[in-house]
């Protein structure tokens, strides 16, 4: 560990091209071509004002002799419709970019939220045990004997009733956060506790409670980084998890309004014309979520593979 | 023992109770019932009438009991938006999304458990490496875009299945049933598959884990030394030992399945729990909302806990736990 034995410290690029986990990267064709097409959509979905052809919030924009058109290698297409417009004379490709964008953000601050509740509950419960931990983890027991998609549905609705109504389009997004927050947080708590009882009777945690170094420090510095592992798995895992649940509540209208739409309003609003031949409108929504749940989820599945000692 | 099961069933009677106290809560939070109730003539007297009747007036605690009391006797009380009793509301709902349920789960066993073997034991295989590769894809595929799928292809273009609806039923006293007509049946396949595609890929991978885990124990050998043939080897030695799991983890999804039915129902337009309570959550209907969480939630907590139980008076060891 010491520095002064190792005159030079290789670089961050090269620890990580040294590492176990490029290693195992290098050599899984999945992961690379997740990693590959995960990329091209984030790096699409955010940088939407720049490249896509229209703003699909600006009605403005919007011309209505240009809407149900096809996509441009169908007759009666138009440039620069590439894949179409939708009954708005919204173009389909900006406006699945945007609404990329908007699931990327809510699924990312849902799981960021749920990451901060689990790991501190977690944390407290495994740490200090006894009556906290009971509490915590029966409040836990409660949260998983609904049906994640019920809570997540139930918070949504209800929270939505109580906000004025002026406020349920603007604050659309963060209801949906909090609803996939609330039904997502209880699988963190329970990986950190397990993890945490574990590492609190090891010898190096006995040595900072001797130092009277305080539960909290010992907390976040000390068992923290030990239990992330698999809440680093869970998390990627749960990413995806977060997206299918945000299209979930979208498609069945009580997620993003059609005036900002999310890929799962997108859905939702293309369903409607599944029987009138206009297949552009919803195909290529689906298309979209499908490619960016799959990504997330094969680089999920092989991060779980390539952290799993067992299976070294 | 007995000390086993009672803490168990005190454990799910906890569960329910908070449950409940959750139901409960989404009266309180969703505004005033006598505002919902009343129009624009009625007085304040009247008001003030309606809340003494309606028990507004009671403690917290009072009001609380009595609601528990009530549901526990299936009293979920009155639909805000058609004034009919909920609960007759639910069991007229409660067929079509139970035989989705149950067509479902047969499903995924029988497509499920002969994929998951044949995953294990051609392992490397191309087909197997497809297989496991579709079944990331299966887990990724949200529930409602594989029913719109299928719409879209048997329905719209095909034009050979039923893309909404459930057909003709036939009543059998309470219960309304799609099994006896021909389109009652037809009605089932697409909703049936698009529903029990999570389940049968969930299976396929429980299964293929435990099987190559199986397989590398001890009898297994033996009974390859014994020169008994592969195929009975695979299916009567080795899968044997891998259902336990598969058993209990499709009696634990049932559950999961009812409340993932409700996607389903509104994709295929079918007139299950789901359904209603999907409209209810669009027009804040908040009495059929509370009783399809505690129904839902019941159901849920009732197969988890008897498979607890089961699995306690079969296995000895588990008796100790917790």
């Amino acid at each position: 560990m010491s520095i002064q034995s190792t005159p030079q410290r290789p670089s961050l690029i090269e620890r990580i091209r040294r590492s176990d986990l490029w290693w195992s990267f290098s050599h899984s064709v999945p992961a690379r071509f997740a990693a590959v097409l995960l990329t091209v959509l984030v790096l699409s979905a955010f940088l939407a004002p720049l490249i896509a052809p229209q703003n699909p919030y600006d009605a403005m924009q919007l011309d209505m002799w240009k809407s149900e058109l096809p996509p441009i290698w169908v007759e009666g297409s138009e440039w620069p419709y590439i894949l179409g417009t939708d009954t708005q004379a919204r173009d389909m490709l900006s406006v699945m970019l945007y609404g990329t964008r908007t699931s990327l953000l809510i699924g990312l601050a849902a799981v960021s939220f749920s990451l901060v509740i689990g790991l501190s509950f977690g944390l407290i419960a495994g740490y200090f045990g006894g009556v906290v931990d009971n509490l915590l983890m029966r409040v836990g027991d409660v949260v998983l004997s609904i049906p994640t998609i019920l809570i997540a549905i139930l918070v949504s609705a209800i929270v939505r009733q109580m906000l004025p109504p002026d406020l349920r389009e603007i604050g659309a997004s963060a209801v949906l956060v909090l609803a996939i927050t609330l039904s997502g947080w209880v699988q963190y708590a329970r990986t950190v506790r397990a993890q945490t009882i574990v590492e609190r009777g090891k010898e190096y945690v006995m040595a900072a409670r001797l130092l009277r170094v305080p539960p909290r420090r010992i907390m976040v510095k000390h068992i923290l980084p030990n239990t992330l592992t698999p809440v680093f798995v869970a998390a990627t895992l749960s990413f995806g998890m977060a997206i299918l649940t945000e299209a979930t509540l979208s498609f069945l209208g009580i997620g993003m309004p059609p005036g900002q739409p999310s890929l799962g309003t997108l859905i939702r609003i293309g369903n409607q014309y599944l029987f009138s031949g206009m297949w552009w409108i919803v195909i290529f929504p689906v298309m979209q979520l499908c490619l960016l749940v799959i990504s997330v989820n094969l680089l999920g599945d092989w991060l779980r593979d390539a952290l799993n000692p067992k299976l070294r | 023992m007995l000390v086993f099961i009672i803490k168990k069933l005190a454990n799910a009677l906890l569960v329910m109770l908070t449950v409940a106290l959750l139901a409960f809560l989404i009266f309180r939070l969703a505004g005033d019932p006598v505002d919902m109730m009343s129009t624009e003539q009625t007085t304040q007297a009247d008001k003030e009438l309606l809340r003494e009747k309606l028990g507004l007036n009671d403690n917290f605690l009072v009001q609380y009991t009595r609601f528990v009391g009530n549901a526990a006797q299936g009293n979920f009380g009155i639909s805000y938006r058609n004034g009919q009793e909920v609960l007759g509301l639910i069991a007229e709902r409660f067929p079509a999304t139970m035989e989705l349920v149950i067509v479902a789960t047969i499903l995924s066993l029988l497509v499920g458990l002969p994929l998951g073997v044949l995953t294990s034991i051609k392992r490397g295989a191309w087909y197997s490496e497809i297989l496991q590769f579709g079944s990331i894809i299966g887990v990724s595929l949200p529930s409602f875009v594989v029913g719109i799928l299928l719409i879209l292809v048997f329905s719209v273009s095909l034009g050979v299945l039923p893309a909404f609806g459930r057909g003709d039923v036939v009543e059998l006293g309470w219960w309304s049933t799609g099994f006896l007509t021909r389109t009652g049946l037809l009605a089932l396949i697409l909703p049936s598959i698009s529903l029990s595609l999570y389940q049968v890929t969930l299976v396929m991978r429980l299964v293929r884990a435990e099987m190559l885990e199986v397989m590398r124990s001890d009898f297994v050998k033996f009974a390859r030394a014994r020169g008994i043939p592969r195929f009975r080897i695979y299916f009567r030695h080795a899968l044997r030992n891998c259902l336990m799991p598969v058993v209990t983890l499709t009696a634990m999804n049932i559950g999961t399945l009812i409340a993932f039915a409700l996607i389903t129902e509104t994709v295929f337009q079918w007139p299950g729990m789901g359904m209603l309570f999907i409209q209810a959550v669009t027009f804040v209907d908040i009495p059929v909302m509370a009783a399809y969480l505690c129904i839902v939630s019941f159901i849920f907590v009732f197969l988890n806990t008897m498979v607890d139980i089961l699995y306690a008076v079969i296995d000895p060891r588990l008796r100790g736990a917790k």
